[in-house]
């Protein structure tokens, strides 16, 4: 399965390398889609998972035990659909799918499941109607 | 006998509400099963639209006379400059001028002009020289649309004919006013309404002239003169269709009358603000003829894919395609498969050319016949800098 997390930690919490360890000893195929650390703050990772659910369960419980706070995310892309115009700038650079026009209607639509939360759609599009929040 | 049609006919039909009116897309159908005689006898008028960035928009305004007077030298609406080298309370806002100092997110003419038609008071500062009969020299406070003496849209460029898709052929991403073209042939990025695109249904300008009457921004407008760069002499296939940009046309309207549906500020990323301004445009059907233009479809209407990587005035031209090709979401260029991605939004080009349709089958929107056509042998030249200039 595939999931995506927020990683909130103290950077200086923790020494162990987590990456390294989610890989090695659970398993978990990792793919880091977003970093946001301030010095001497909190940090956010904003990761993407890919496991069997007995790895993943374990791996994000070794995550808990080393004071990294797990926010399961299904949606990170806000999206202003009522004042989107549907002109499409959006979809020339959205390569995940997760926005896509509707060949017949015109309409773009929204699939979050696939977004990656890349950011490039933010940039793209001229009526700044599309933000990435974390929760 | 093969029918002939005035504009006084067909706008007496619509005062009578007997005007038959489709879409530009909605005639399409009916040509392929009726030949353009039968479909000349049956309808009267085909509405085009388009809604996409016009960056050559803008409005003039009026402010008013304050007490003691002022001529006004300098002016800024929310801190966005613009042009009062003329009388002394009238200026020109531009669609991209931009703030002085910007802060996160670009702020510019166009979002005066959204904000003044949302409503929202607008700062206005103004400076002046003081003159005998002008003594004021500074004048700040805010202002609101219903305030101001007039403000008209007057746009010196709009509803292209036809325009070139973009694409990448550079490592590096590039943001430009054709979207972020992303790198090594990422994407193309198009822009028209394709066959529901205004010129490209009467492709040699017999109806649309100056002094055409239009949709414009959610009101009546009228077509002034022929747009900057108008450039009719682009090369043509058979139907008339320009096989890149060609026409273009200048408009009018009151920005008071206008609503923000359908104009909106635009922000294209390190590149700078535009205006997204909807047009639609009625063509009367005078005659088989001109069925057989407004018939045209995207499988018909070709233009040319340039690479926006090369910065030359002469970018190279990489592919030629159909809107039908561009608009299916890829292409093929030098053998690799490329998604393409409109700019200009379809959807709100066919919700214009619907309303168009029922302003004119209610009987609320007549046909006004051009009062002269637009230039038919223009070119559009490059810049002729001579010499160099001597401090
Ligand atoms: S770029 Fe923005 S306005 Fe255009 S379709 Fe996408 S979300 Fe809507
Ligand atoms: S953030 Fe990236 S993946 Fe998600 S919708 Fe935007 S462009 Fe697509």
């Amino acid at each position: 399965m595939k999931r995506r997390f927020t990683m909130k930690f103290q950077p200086e919490s923790t020494k162990k390398p987590l990456t390294y360890h989610l890989i090695k000893d659970y398993n978990l195929k990792v793919n880091i889609l977003r970093a946001d650390i301030t010095e001497g703050q909190e940090g956010r990772l904003l990761m993407e998972v890919e496991a069997s659910k007995a790895d993943l369960d374990k791996g994000l419980k070794f995550l808990e035990s080393e004071g990294v706070t797990i926010i399961p995310l299904d949606q990170h892309l806000k999206w202003d659909k009522d004042n989107c115009i549907h002109c499409g700038a959006c979809t020339a650079v959205c390569f995940s799918g997760a926005l896509q026009m509707d060949r017949n209607t015109w309409e773009v639509n929204k699939d979050s499941e696939k977004c990656i939360v890349c950011g490039l759609c933010v940039s793209a599009c001229p009526l700044k109607i599309i933000t990435v929040e974390f929760r | 006998m093969s029918v002939k049609k005035t504009y006084s006919e067909i706008n007496e039909k619509i005062k009578k509400g007997e005007a038959v009116v489709v879409t530009a897309e909605e005639i399409i159908p009916m040509v392929e099963e009726k030949d353009a005689e039968a479909v000349a006898q049956e309808v009267d008028v085909v509405t085009t639209a388009t809604f996409g960035p016009m960056c050559s928009s803008g409005v003039f305004l009026n402010f008013g006379h304050s007490d003691p007077p002022i001529r006004m030298k300098k002016v800024w609406l929310n801190d966005v400059p613009a042009y009062s080298g003329i009388a002394a309370v009238d200026a020109y806002l531009g669609a991209t001028e931009e703030k002085e100092k910007n802060g996160e997110g670009l702020y510019g003419g166009a979002h005066v002009i959204q904000d003044l038609l949302d409503g929202k008071k607008v700062k206005l500062r103004a400076l002046g020289t003081g003159t005998d009969c002008y003594p004021n020299k500074e004048v700040e406070g805010y202002i609101t649309l219903a305030d101001i003496n007039e403000a008209f849209m007057f746009n010196a460029r709009n509803a292209y004919q036809n325009y070139a898709a973009a694409t990448n052929s550079t490592s590096k991403t590039l943001y430009t006013y054709m979207g972020v073209l992303l790198p090594k042939f990422g994407n193309v990025t198009y822009s028209t309404s394709g066959q529901l695109s205004p010129l490209l249904n009467d492709p040699e300008y017999r109806t649309i002239g100056i002094g055409t009457r239009i949709f414009f921004g959610g009101t009546i407008g009228y077509v002034s003169w022929n747009g900057t760069q108008h450039n009719s002499n682009q090369k043509r296939t058979e139907n008339g269709v320009p096989v890149g940009p060609a026409g273009t046309l200048s408009l009018i309207g009151n920005l008071k009358e206008m609503s923000s549906e359908f104009i909106k500020a635009a922000v294209y990323e390190k590149y700078g603000v535009s205006l997204f301004v909807g047009v639609g445009i009625p063509i009367p059907v005078l005659d088989a003829e001109m069925v057989k233009k407004v018939a045209v479809k995207d499988e018909e209407i070709y233009t040319l894919v340039i690479d926006y990587g090369v910065p030359k005035r002469g970018r190279p031209v990489l592919a030629r395609v159909s809107y039908a090709e561009l608009k299916s979401g890829h292409i093929t260029i030098e053998g690799k498969q490329v998604p393409t991605a409109p700019l200009s939004s379809i959807k709100k080009a066919r919700n214009i050319a619907n309303i168009l349709k029922d302003w004119i089958l209610q009987g609320s929107f007549f046909l006004q016949e051009p009062v002269q056509s637009l230039p038919a042998n223009n070119s559009v030249g490059p810049m002729k800098l001579k010499g160099a200039c001597e401090e």
